[in-house]
Parts: structure tokens; C-alpha cells; sequence
């Protein structure tokens, strides 16, 4: 092959990472042209660039599955699926986020096109089929939530995020990438497709491709909070803004995931037997970790962040299972949480004016009589996080246990039922608080606005809807359960 | 030379690196050892580039994203450094620990 051939460019295949890429480029040159417009019409113009993104991934449903661009972006039903819940979470987060960055007066115009970016790497990253472009996507969206952990410049927690999110995001991406160099070195190729036919050939040296596993596995723990690689979680998510935190623990998550999904199943799949133990132990540490961690804490924020990490756990649970059960499973675990724990934030988001937010439990008490439909709505959130019928987080985690369960992991099922049990506890504990102590002090009014009611409502819906009628969903993730090499 | 003494460089300097990052308090010092960590890789890359010897040089081109991608990576970093530096007047990450339980 000569190496002046001009490569296709498949347009239509990445329509959706350019709308974003090319929505946040416009949002920059209006800033630089007008730093004083107003913000609504950037948060109208990131609402467009998600529209037209949206629009084209369902262009590009219509069409046959397969690789573009020499081989490097994946058309797939997994890329697809994934490419709904970044989007819906980017929608959501750009509704919770106009008057919650507005009355904490961090409302800077740069908010918007990161948003923007950090979705297009996220995109990239679930639809990426080579390792060069897994990194790139990676970095993108990394990157961009560096800065957007700092937003909130002069608060001293926000800038100790962003330095620890920074730290330890490059630190683990550099070990990603050792795990990539060793990957290529053993199967002379960075192309995932080409990967598994050199694996499966089985002409690799096992040494060096359990060696890049392990790294790979490690850089793919850091990005989507695994025991234990799990340090920075509650330190970033505590110090982040509200909306920052909600759009990584949704976002980050979905993207890693399913290029996670995407390495391990497509390239490594021939050495499952060498994978799924260590996947296996580090899914049955995350699960009883986070959530015998989220008991102690007693800040609303650090209790999410501890739960987020709990909940990279069951997902991890659907991937040990493999399969076309357990990838369905995965896929609609990751969209039931990216609704639920947006609204959850969301909730947090609202719950009291001025720019404050009522952080420590204490503040929750009695909220139920004062604000019951406030209170409905983070119950609701609450009762689907820990798993509770009739919600999406119980369907999600029904999913992927009995896909556990048909692949004879039963064990791993036992532990992961055990962890929810102990995670319902200090999801009660905040309900209970609610609805069941008499209110302290002042009664304190809402921070709610028109469009992060919105956002709540549909959270709410969404979540309800999954955990009722879940079947539809479940059929779309069964079918997108696809990729193609 | 053979790729043996190649790759115990990259891995010598990759684990320096992490020295760094681990036992360094200083935040400029540890985004240095995650700067050696990074060219670590690219020693590993171009090495088993040159040993695959493939026509279309994804080793060499994948080093040059990477150095690109490193230099994005220290410019966000730096900055974030001088934004905790001019709050607290120290960049020693034992002393920016404001978020603990």
C-alpha cells in the first residue's frame, strides 16, 4: 500500500463527533468575536449542536453496520447505544447547568464549548476501533474535564479537583498507553479488529499481551472508577461543580465503558480465560468497597461519588458475564444510571437557592413536608440507585445478574446482591431523613428554575418509565449488542 | 542493537517516572515524571516500530500524537498548578487536601 493514498473520509459515519467538535469551535469564535454575549444563547447553541448530533446518530441507524476510516471508527450498534446516553446526558447537563452556574456566579462563556468537547471525545471514545483513536478520545474528554472540574475558580475545593482529576488522569492514562505500546508491540497492529485476528491466531507472545491487558485494564480503571484505582473519585466529585460532577459520573462512565467493552470482548476476546478472573475480582471489590464506603460519609456529594464507584461495579458485573446478554445488560445498566444519577445531582442541584446546595445530610431533614415534590423526586432517584422496584436502577441491576447468572458466575451474583443490601442503607438513611424528621430551623425555598425542572421531570420520567416498561429499552440494547471487528 | 536493550530503557525510564509521580510532593515534579512516563512509551513505540518494520509506521506516527497530546496535557496542567499556587501559595499536593472524610 502506498503510503500517499488519500484515505476516505467517511463524513456521514462521524456526523455525529463533528456536530459536536464543530458546535464547540463555533461557541469559541462567538466568545472570542462577543465575550459578553449572553449565555443563553450559547447554551441554545450547545442544545443545537447536540440536536444535530442526535440527528445524525439516528442517520446513521438506517445504515449497515461496519468500520470506517481505515479501519479506526467503529458504526455499531454499541457505538450507537452508547452515542444516546452521552447525548441525552450533554442535553440534560446543559439544562441543570445555565442557572446553577449563573447563581453561583461561575457562569464563564468557556463552559459551553468544553461541554461540547469533552461529548465529542466521549463519542469518539465509544465508537473508537483503534487504539490510536481510544487514546485521542481519552485525552479529548479528559481534557476538557480538567478544566471543567476548576470552573469554579476561586473555590478552593473546585481548583484541588482539577489538580487531583489532572494528576491522576495523565498518571493513569500514561500507564493506558504503556499498555497499548506493549499491545502493539506483541500483535504489530493498533487496529482492534486486526488485534483479535493476531490474538486469535494465537502467534502473540502471551507474555506481552498479558502484560498490556493488565495496563489496559488499569488505564480503563482509573477513567471509570474501579477498586482500586478509585482514589480520585470522591475528592473530584465532591470538589467539582454540581453539574460537572453529574455530567463525568454519567458520561465518563458510558464512553469507558464501552470502550472497555470494545477492547476486552473484540481484541482480547480469544484470552477471556485470562481476563474475566482479574475483571471478576476487581468487579466483587468495587461493589462491596463503594458501598460499604458511602455508609461513612456524610456529604451528599462524596456519598454519590462513593456510590458511582459501586455502581462501576455491577456494570463491570454484565461485562464478566459477556455475551450478547451481558453486553445488553452493561448497555442498559449504564443508560438506566446516567438518567438516575443526573437526576440525583440534579436534585442537589436545586436544592437550595442562592448558589448553595445542601451538601451535608443534616440539611435534607424534614424536606419531604416542605418540598414534597422536590422530596418525591430525589427519593424516586434514590429508591432507583440503591435498587429498588418499580425503577430503572432495579431492572438494570435484574439485567445483569441473571446475565451473571446464565454464565455461571453465580458467585460474583451473590456478591453483588449482598452489596446492594448494604448500599440500600445509606440511600434509606437520606429518604428517611426526609420524610421522616420533623424540619430544623428556617424553612429554606428551592433554588429551582424553569429548566432544571425540566431535566428533573424527565430524569424522573425516564427513570420510572425504565424500571416499569423496561422491555423496550432492553429490546433496543439487545439489539444494538453488536460490534463489528 | 537488539529491541531487549530498547524496551529495558523504555521500561527503566517508565518506572523512574512512576517514581516520580509517586514519591515527588511537588505537583511540577510529578507532571515531570508523568512527561517520562510518557516518552518511556514512545521509546517502547518507535522500538517496536523499527522491529515490525511495516510499511505504514503506525509506531512513529502514534509517538508523534502522543508527544503532541503531552504537550496539550502539561499546558492545562501548568495552568491548573498556577491557579492553586496563587490561592494557597503552595503547589505541595500533601497540602491541598481540603476534600477528605
Amino acid at each position: 500500500m502506498p503510503i500517499t493514498q488519500t484515505p476516505e473520509v467517511a463524513w456521514r459515519a462521524i456526523a455525529p463527533a463533528l456536530a459536536l467538535a464543530g458546535g464547540g469551535v463555533i461557541a469559541l469564535l462567538v466568545i472570542a468575536a462577543r465575550p459578553k454575549i449572553h449565555r443563553a444563547a450559547l447554551a441554545a447553541l450547545s442544545l443545537a449542536a447536540i440536536g444535530a448530533a442526535s440527528w445524525s446518530t439516528f442517520d446513521l441507524c438506517a445504515l449497515r453496520y461496519r468500520v470506517v476510516m481505515q479501519g479506526s471508527v467503529a458504526v455499531d450498534g454499541v457505538s450507537l447505544f452508547a452515542n444516546l446516553i452521552l447525548l441525552v446526558t450533554a442535553a440534560m447537563t446543559v439544562l441543570l447547568s445555565y442557572h446553577y452556574l449563573e447563581r453561583r456566579r461561575i457562569h464563564r462563556a468557556e463552559y459551553y464549548p468544553l461541554l461540547l468537547f469533552a461529548t465529542c471525545g466521549m463519542v469518539l471514545l465509544a465508537a473508537a476501533n483503534d487504539l490510536i483513536l481510544v487514546f485521542l478520545a481519552i485525552e479529548v474528554l479528559s481534557l476538557a474535564l480538567y478544566v471543567l472540574a476548576g470552573m469554579a475558580r476561586r473555590d478552593a475545593g473546585s481548583q484541588e479537583a482539577a489538580l487531583k482529576y489532572l494528576l491522576l488522569g495523565a498518571f493513569s492514562t500514561a500507564i493506558f498507553l504503556y499498555g497499548i505500546a506493549l499491545s502493539f508491540g506483541a500483535t504489530g497492529t493498533t487496529n482492534l479488529g486486526r488485534t483479535a485476528v493476531k490474538v486469535a491466531s494465537g502467534g502473540v507472545d502471551a507474555r506481552l499481551t498479558s502484560a498490556a491487558m493488565a495496563l489496559l485494564a488499569i488505564g480503563f480503571g482509573f477513567k471509570v472508577s474501579v477498586v482500586p484505582f478509585h482514589m480520585w473519585t470522591p475528592d473530584v466529585y465532591q470538589g467539582a461543580p454540581t453539574s460537572v460532577t453529574g455530567f463525568m459520573a454519567a458520561g465518563t462512565k458510558a464512553a469507558g465503558f464501552a470502550a472497555l467493552l470494545r477492547v476486552f470482548l473484540v481484541s482480547f476476546g480469544a484470552l477471556q480465560w485470562s481476563w474475566r478472573p482479574v475483571l471478576w475480582g476487581l468487579a466483587a471489590a468495587t461493589m462491596v468497597v463503594g458501598s460499604i464506603l458511602a455508609i461513612a460519609q456524610s456529604d451528599v456529594k462524596r456519598m454519590l461519588a462513593y456510590s458511582s464507584i459501586a455502581h462501576a461495579g455491577f456494570v463491570l458485573v454484565g461485562v464478566v458475564a459477556g455475551g450478547r446478554e451481558g453486553l445488553s445488560a452493561s448497555l442498559f445498566y449504564l443508560l438506566a444510571y446516567a438518567v438516575m444519577v443526573l437526576g440525583a445531582f440534579g436534585a442537589v442541584i436545586v436544592s437550595a437557592p442562592d448558589g448553595r446546595e445542601r451538601l451535608s445530610f443534616g440539611e435534607w431533614a424534614g424536606l419531604g413536608q416542605r418540598h414534597p415534590v422536590f422530596a418525591g423526586a430525589m427519593t424516586l432517584f434514590l429508591l432507583s440507585l440503591a435498587g429498588i422496584p418499580p425503577t430503572a436502577g432495579f431492572m438494570g441491576k435484574f439485567f445483569v445478574f441473571s446475565a451473571a447468572v446464565q454464565a455461571g458466575e453465580t458467585p460474583l451474583v451473590v456478591v453483588g446482591v449482598l452489596a446492594s443490601v448494604v448500599a440500600a442503607f445509606f440511600y434509606l438513611r437520606l429518604i428517611v431523613l426526609m420524610w421522616l424528621t420533623e424540619p430544623a430551623g428556617e424553612a429554606q425555598e428551592l433554588g429551582a428554575s424553569p429548566a432544571p425542572a425540566l431535566a428533573l421531570a424527565l430524569a424522573a420520567a425516564a427513570t420510572l418509565a425504565f424500571g416499569v416498561y423496561p422491555q423496550a429499552i432492553m429490546d433496543l440494547a439487545r439489539a444494538a449488542s453488536v460490534f463489528t471487528g | 542493537m537488539s529491541l531487549a536493550w530498547v524496551l529495558t530503557l523504555g521500561a527503566l525510564l517508565f518506572s523512574l517516572g512512576i517514581y516520580g509521580v509517586l514519591a515527588r510532593r511537588n505537583a511540577v515534579l510529578v507532571l515531570m515524571g508523568i512527561e517520562l512516563m510518557l516518552n518511556a512509551v514512545n521509546v517502547n513505540l518507535i522500538a517496536f516500530d523499527a522491529w515490525i518494520r511495516q510499511g505504514n509506521a503506525t509506531g512513529q506516527i502514534f509517538a508523534l500524537f502522543i508527544i503532541t497530546v503531552a504537550a496539550a496535557e502539561v499546558g492545562v496542567g501548568l495552568a491548573i498548578v498556577l491557579l492553586v499556587f496563587r490561592r494557597r501559595e503552595t503547589i505541595n499536593v500533601d497540602e491541598v487536601n481540603l476534600l477528605k472524610w
